[in-house]
């Protein structure tokens, strides 16, 4: 890979057309932290997909016979067939419940930054586009959400909604995907606003419009593709935050509920049994652990690999 | 200065009726009243409740009458909590929040900073390693792991704090919490200690990527090699040139930290059983007592948007360039 890389960079400076996405790859590449990173997010997202398919047991179907073998307690990891990590306090299989945890928090990573986008980028393309007083009005609009303490307000929706049927969908996930959108959007609307004020300025711009390309084309075509950057930057680093808002609210008994495993909810309800089993803890919390470590180090490389005044000093 | 000011701290106006309208729509978006889990009661009952706690308003009319308590400094009743109102929950709970966000903050701080400039001077050798896996280990783990993590080692294993349970003992913003402050100051500090640190965690971590990340940014500037070319000590233009400038954008992101240490701690306060306020959100929360989090939430984003207008004055101080107008 370093080759490839080290040859395409090499094409890339001799000859600037081959795309500035090509290049940032070929950056992302020799960044060995991001590659780990990505690496991970790829095995995670494996996990959450083929998981159903993999694990052994379901995760809500308890194994009486190993229980019973195990006089009733929870079981460490590689002391009984069948488990490779063990049973849980309820007789539940430990490595299929956290491959349960993996879809959770893998469709909350990509599911809520969606919502994110799908509110982000509307508003803040409106605003930077239009200006006046439309931009004035959504600016002070997001604001306004800016100061409204995030956790809190997704806690609220999560409780407002909990027993309503939009509130029980997927077990309360469909909520927690809708509550985390809903409050880490404004981060993307202000990115999205910010570009496009400084890109509509730009000649490339008023080319196209000299030549007659219609509004909305300029927009699709010129302005919003030139804002991929920077977005995929932030929506990756907001990730680790998702992941992180969703095993709180798990935690807190407001967030996903019960068969389904998150790895939160195994923290919370793995507590209990810290002196006595715990793996019940520390298994999940590792999971959490590498998950947000391995998004934090592919958003950090994706910056540097996108951040074009880092460019050429590396 | 002076306009900007006011128009900054006249702009808490709107925040505040907005986060207090969202909330109030909210809590009454969906059927079911503080006392539906309850036992049943006759009508006339329910209905004399209703009637006490204004709930057989019309929706903007409860609003309305909430917004003139306010006013008034009364925070209404709680429904929960019989013979308190929210005055004296925020009363007893919210200096000691505000005190473990404050500690916590300046923990963050103190090893925050230091650890990212330790991390930048000593770029790509062992002192960054060390900084940025200490750093990473705090990011990746969340508040709740890190507070096990710590009851384990320190107070099951070593035995050297008290654990979960033995909650707060003192308190320096209230006369009864500094009287058992002065009465045994170390059974106060050693309560204190565990908390504090599983809610500052992720944030040393924060602090510490972003002043290493600013203070990298700033040592390819012209003036720090001006200042190293005039031959200036090593010491002095790290000092003097280096970490002044480095920590102007640090200073930016320390608003929104201190406001989610002091909003942010209810998962430290529930898993330790500190009496904060925080703990109260989380009871009150999922039993829909309204009055008690109408004023939580207004008094939490009221916190939130304070402390930004304090940060953006404070860099203004901190680096003359920047103008307000």
């Amino acid at each position: 890979m370093a080759t490839t890389a080290g040859v395409l960079d090499r094409t890339v400076t001799a000859r600037r057309s081959s795309g500035i996405w090509r290049d940032a790859l070929g950056r992302l590449m020799r960044n060995r932290l991001a590659v780990i990173g990505g690496i991970w997010v790829i095995f995670l997202i494996l996990l959450a997909i083929f998981g159903p398919a993999i694990a052994p047991w379901h995760y809500d179907q308890k194994d009486n016979v190993a229980f019973n073998l195990a006089h009733g307690r929870p079981a460490p990891p590689f002391t009984i067939p069948n488990h490779p990590l063990g049973l849980d306090n309820y007789g539940l299989d430990i490595f299929s419940k956290l491959l349960d945890g993996a879809q959770i928090s893998m469709s909350v990573a990509f599911v809520a930054q969606a919502v994110v986008l799908l509110i982000g980028i509307p508003i803040g393309a409106l605003a930077g586009w239009y200006g006046g007083r439309l931009d004035t009005y959504l600016m002070r609009f997001t604001d306004v959400m800016y100061a409204f303490p995030d956790l809190l307000l997704i806690i609220l929706l999560s409780v407002a909604f909990r027993d309503t049927d939009f509130g029980r969908a997927l077990n309360g996930l469909f909520l927690v995907f809708v509550a985390i959108g809903l409050t880490s959007w404004v981060t993307v609307a202000r990115l999205v606003r910010g570009q496009l004020l400084s890109l509509r300025e730009m000649e490339f711009v008023e080319a196209a419009r000299a030549i007659g390309v219609s509004g909305r084309k300029i927009m699709t075509r010129h302005l919003l593709p030139n804002a991929i950057g920077p977005v995929t930057v932030a929506v990756t680093l907001g990730i680790p935050t998702a992941i992180l808002f969703e095993a709180t609210l798990a935690y807190l008994g407001v967030g996903v509920q019960p068969p389904r495993a998150s790895w939160g909810k195994m923290i919370a309800e793995g507590v209990n049994f810290i002196r006595s089993a715990p793996y019940l803890t520390y298994l999940p919390g590792l999971m959490i652990a590498s998950a947000l470590i391995s998004f934090t180090f592919l958003g950090d490389g994706l910056r540097d690999a996108l951040d074009p005044k880092l460019k050429g000093k590396q | 200065m002076v306009t900007y000011l006011i128009r900054r701290v006249a702009w808490l106006i709107p925040v505040l009726f907005v986060v207090s309208v969202i909330t109030f729509g909210l809590m009454h978006a969906v059927p079911g009243g503080p006392w539906s889990g309850e036992r049943n009661v006759s009508a006339g009952v329910q209905q004399n409740i209703n009637k006490k706690f204004r709930l057989d308003l019309p929706i903007q009319d409860q609003y309305i009458a909430w917004v003139g308590d306010l006013l008034h400094g009364d925070l209404g009743p709680t429904f929960k909590y019989r013979d308190r109102s929210v005055n004296d929950v925020v009363a007893e709970g919210f200096p000691i929040t505000l005190q473990l966000g404050l500690m916590a903050f300046i923990v963050a701080v103190a090893f925050g900073i230091p650890l990212g400039i330790i991390a930048a001077l000593g770029h790509n050798r062992w002192p960054d390693y060390l900084a940025t896996a200490v750093s990473l280990i705090g990011i990746a783990t969340p508040s709740f792991v890190l507070a096990i993590i710590l009851v384990v080692v320190f107070s099951v294993w070593l035995r050297w704090l008290p654990g979960v349970g033995d909650g707060w003992k003192g308190t320096l913003f209230s006369d009864a919490g500094r009287e058992a402050l002065l009465k045994d100051p170390v059974a106060s500090v050693r309560t204190w200690v565990l908390p504090v640190v599983a809610l500052a965690g992720y944030q040393i971590a924060q602090i510490a990527r972003y002043t290493r990340a600013s203070m990298l940014e700033v040592t390819r500037k012209d003036y720090v090699r001006t200042a190293q070319s005039k031959g200036i000590r090593h010491r002095a233009v790290v000092v003097r040139h280096m970490i002044r400038n480095a920590l102007i954008p640090v200073v930016t992101i320390l608003g929104p930290i201190l406001a989610f240490l002091i909003t942010g701690s209810f998962v430290i306060e529930y898993f330790f059983g500190v009496p904060g306020i925080g703990r109260y959100y989380v009871v009150g929360i999922g039993q829909r007592d309204y009055g008690l989090i109408m004023a939580m939430t207004v008094l939490y984003a009221f916190a939130v948007a304070f402390l930004n207008v304090v940060v953006d004055v404070l860099y203004a101080y901190i680096d003359p360039r920047i103008r307000y107008n």
